[in-house]
């Protein structure tokens, strides 16, 4: 029953992204591109994700979105240009690098790369944890306590980006 | 187990990501098929951490934190962009070219 609907969010996923790289218009891209994100959602809920899931439909469907929006938009590029996709010889070497790329990628994710039975935890085992700890003390533990170092460090990515955006988008200084 | 048929799902994501890179013209597409990529990869990252413990759900945030700076600066590069060449079509970038 979940691998069915997980396969049905799955083809949502993937037919919505091929929607997305497709069609001219740049606002339809982005708008195809927020249903991908939401059925990523649901597909983070059916591997135990719940919190992930949240993040990813405000952080993502919402924030990002909406700056992209939000810039295509301002720059009044809501219509098709004449020249957005390339032509057959671009469509030709795109099929042909990104079949080489899934190729080597199914190669690379198939059945001996997963993980050795030795090293994996028991079925269960991380609903077990989000059942005693909550779904988001589960995550809260560990990124406070082992990845605190890298945390921080992306609290000052963060502000670096704020002050080199106003610095990019600002006119003048 | 879903493990499998999520490597799947994200494998054909990430390709699309690249395709759509390598298909467009225009910037804006361009970064929403990076993000397309970084998403694909956040699936990994989730259905990893069912066997391998939790530290693949953490790892999700940083992309998701990276992502956000990068959507920020890359939007804000285009404005300026813009400024200067009125269009955002990659056809029009190409001062170290001539």
């Amino acid at each position: 029953m979940t691998l069915t609907f997980f396969w049905i969010f799955g083809v949502i996923a993937m037919g919505s992204a091929l929607l997305c790289i497709t069609r001219r218009n740049p606002v339809v891209c982005a708008l195809w591109l927020v249903v991908t994100l939401f059925a990523l959602a649901a597909m983070y809920v059916m591997l135990d994700a719940q919190f992930i899931a949240a993040l990813q439909v405000l952080v993502y469907a919402g924030a990002i979105m909406v700056l992209f929006l939000f810039v295509i938009m301002l720059l009044n590029l809501g219509r098709p240009g004449p020249t957005d996709i390339k032509g057959p010889v671009g469509l030709l070497l795109a099929a042909v690098l990104a079949g080489t790329l899934l190729f080597q990628l199914r190669v690379l994710g198939g059945a001996q790369a997963l993980p050795p039975s030795a090293i994996q935890l028991p079925p269960g085992s991380l609903a077990a944890l989000q059942a005693r700890q909550g779904i988001v003390g589960a995550v809260a533990g560990p990124l406070f306590e082992t990845y605190l170092v890298p945390f921080e460090i992306a609290s000052v990515l963060l502000l670096a980006a704020i002050v080199g955006a106003v610095v990019l988008a600002k006119r003048k200084l | 187990m879903l493990l499998s048929p999520a490597l799947e799902i994200s494998a054909v994501l990430f390709t699309l990501g690249v395709a759509g890179v390598l298909l467009r013209r225009n910037t804006i597409v361009i970064f929403m098929c990076v993000e397309l990529m970084l998403n694909a990869v956040n699936l990994t990252f989730v259905a990893l951490a069912q066997p391998l413990g939790i530290g693949g759900q953490v790892f999700v945030f940083f992309v998701m934190a990276v992502a956000a700076a990068e959507a920020a600066v890359g939007l804000a590069i285009i404005l300026a962009v813009y400024r200067h060449k009125q269009s955002v079509s990659l056809q029009n970038m190409n001062l170290l070219k001539d």
